[in-house]
């Protein structure tokens, strides 16, 4: 991840004195029944921010406010210079006029329209006439592979040349602000790591701010500068790829990232778990924490270890998953925890639904990080 | 070849013969009508001046209805299938509500509303000096309200098939509402209107109880084919029989333009 690397290159369009600071910067607040949207973003030119965050987290209805199409209930979205909206000043930008590309979740391609068509589509509804048009969105097909595929209609082009042509008519009209909703998620895995390879390089290119949504951690973190963890409505993180992942500080950005959290209360290099029971850590400091280890820096064993281990304690076996070439063992106990074993260890410590066994982890092996 | 088989296997043996009756009841009439056409006097028939009348009438009557319904019908089935308005459902069992009203009684109820001392028509007398029955443009509205619910019923439909992110698409790419309407939407429900046009033409070009009951049997102002075929019926059988036949050709034509349109859009 190169988190500041991409700042000041290749702002070739217009407004470029302005890529270097923050391109959008919004506070938004949606109301629905039951539900509250309340997401403070901002991201810089050239940065690429993820939203990260579950299914009905409030992720797409925050990506509809930022183009406009949802109206914001409290708060502001200012992009560039400009306000787009201001709920209380009850000034509110129309999408169309937002200068704000978006790439759909599937898509939304014109079916009746051709690839080029399809690219054209801005730039004509801009004024642009129609052989300029064409042009700029041949030429902006071809940059992105596609010279062979601009007579198509959409219903003639594969998952990934779909993407790739719904992120040429985003970004033909040079907008400011690129969002896309779950860019990958309409692609089969097989494709998928291809497109998501090639999109990176391709945001990586653009000058503008760039916002994506999704609810996969491999999109985020490969896809991402910084990530924004959003879960009910709230922002429950901020941070690089690299910190989240490490860092975890909520039960569903553990699980995302495999790793095992707690939350506690540390003192004299102790951390008291509020879910019972106790672990020894690295070094930290006093106070409430989080204390977070990966599930292959765990040992089973038979009976109590005399390992050098600080940290030991009984455990029951819940549940054995198959994962690639090691098996993720659910165990119950004082904390509950998942670790990884090879299959190996499975056979020897017949490890099966109700055994019981004695699980040993360094404390050098645990992040210990304030709450 | 399994879709076949399925079918056959699925199907109580007890139904073939009476679909194969409706198969007949349905064809046979056609082919009547067809069998005892005066095929050797029949161009002589359809050159009578009143049959060249009456068809001319019918296809301008038809078209200005059409012109009509597509006017005040786009907009209704835009309001059924995109409107937040309250009492919809009332709104859409209304519109159909010509769709099983007897056609005559359409003629009646369009008298008491429009009729020179109906609840409309008399204003329109007494302030315009305007009578619409018995008139070439009664002829229009009988058909138009008579063909309306088949343009709205079509159009509602293939609205609501549209999907509406893709105008939201097309609003975060800088197009203003009527760049929408034009080249999104309306494209969209292009064959649905085109559909719902074709029907409601097609209606229009056959309605005979309003028609007549509104706007009477007056050559060339209100004679349409279908009142000329019941007219001459009683006079000249065979005359009857070889204007039938042009419209049975109409029908079919439509019939064929309109399974072309839909397996041509449809994949």
């Amino acid at each position: 991840m190169t988190p500041s690397g991409r700042s000041s290159g290749g702002s070739s369009s217009g407004g470029s004195a302005t890529y270097d600071r923050t391109v959008l910067e919004a506070q938004l607040v949606v109301r629905r029944a039951g539900f509250t949207l309340d997401v403070a973003l901002s991201v810089a030119g050239g940065e690429v921010v993820a939203l990260l965050g579950p299914n009905g987290a409030g992720k797409t209805t925050a990506l509809r406010a930022l183009a406009g199409l949802v109206p914001l209930d409290a708060g502001f979205t200012r992009i560039g210079q400009e306000i787009a909206e201001d709920a209380g000043a009850r000034v509110r930008t129309p999408p169309e006029r937002r200068r704000v590309g978006v790439v759909f979740q599937d898509y939304l391609l014109f079916p009746h329209l051709s690839a080029r068509e399809n690219v054209a589509f801005g730039l004509r509804a801009g004024g642009v006439d129609r052989c300029d048009a064409r042009g700029r969105a041949d030429a902006a097909l071809a940059r992105f592979g596609l010279a062979e595929h601009t007579a198509k209609r959409p219903a003639a082009l594969s998952g990934g040349q779909a993407q790739r042509v719904a992120l040429a008519r985003a970004l033909v009209g040079e907008p400011r602000l690129l969002l896309l909703d779950e860019p990958l998620a309409a692609l089969d895995a097989g494709t998928r790591i291809e497109v998501r390879a090639d999109l990176r390089r391709r945001l990586a290119d653009f000058a503008g701010a760039t916002l994506v949504v999704t609810h996969d951690a491999v999109d985020a973190f490969v896809l991402a500068d910084r990530l924004v963890v959003v879960e009910d409505g709230r922002v429950v993180q901020t941070g690089t790829p690299s910190e989240v992942a490490r860092r975890p500080v909520t039960a569903y950005v553990a699980r995302l990232v495999g790793l095992n959290l707690y939350r506690g209360v540390a003192a004299d290099g102790t951390v008291t778990l509020d879910g019972g029971g106790s672990l020894v850590g690295a070094h930290h400091d006093d106070g409430a924490v989080f204390v977070s280890f990966r599930p292959s820096s765990v040992t089973l064993h038979r009976g109590r270890p005399d390992s050098s281990a600080r940290n030991a304690w009984p455990v029951t076996v819940e549940a054995l998953e198959q994962q690639g070439d090691t098996v993720r063992v659910a165990l119950t106990g004082q904390p509950d925890l998942a670790a990884d074993v090879t299959p190996l260890a499975v056979a020897e410590l017949g490890l099966e639904p109700g055994a019981r066994v004695w699980a040993a982890l360094k404390a050098t092996e645990t992040e210990v990080y304030p709450a | 070849m399994t879709t076949r088989r399925q079918l056959a296997g699925g199907l109580p043996p007890v139904m073939v013969p009476f679909a194969v009756l409706a198969v007949l009841f349905l064809a046979l009439p056609v082919v009547g009508l067809v069998v005892r056409a005066p095929w050797r006097t029949i161009g002589a028939e359809l050159s009578q001046p009143e049959s060249l009348e009456a068809l001319r009438l019918s296809m301008v009557c038809a078209s200005l209805a059409t012109l009509l319904c597509l006017a005040l019908g786009v907009p209704l089935a835009w309001v059924l299938a995109r409107g937040d308005l309250p009492g919809r459902s009332l709104l859409r069992a209304l519109v159909t509500v010509p769709l099983v009203l007897p056609p005559v009684v359409g003629g009646i109820a369009l008298f008491t509303a429009l009729g020179r001392r109906g609840i409309v028509g008399r204003w329109l007398d007494q302030w315009f000096g305007i009578s619409l029955p018995f008139t070439t443009a009664a002829v229009v509205v009988a058909e138009a309200f008579v063909a309306l619910p088949f343009l709205v019923i079509a159009v509602e439909g293939s609205l609501r098939a549209a999907d509406q992110r893709l105008e939201e698409a097309a609003a975060t790419l800088g197009a203003g509402r009527w760049y929408v309407l034009r080249r999104v939407t309306l494209p969209l429900v292009a064959p649905g209107l085109a559909a719902g046009t074709v029907l409601c033409w097609a209606r229009a070009l056959g309605e005979f109880g309003a028609t007549i009951t509104f706007a009477g049997t007056f050559p060339g102002t209100t004679r349409t084919m279908p009142v000329e075929v019941y007219l001459a019926l009683q006079r000249d059988p065979s005359a009857a029989i070889a204007l039938s036949l042009v419209l049975l050709v109409v029908s079919l034509v439509v019939l064929a333009g309109l399974r072309e349109r839909w397996l041509g859009t449809s994949r």
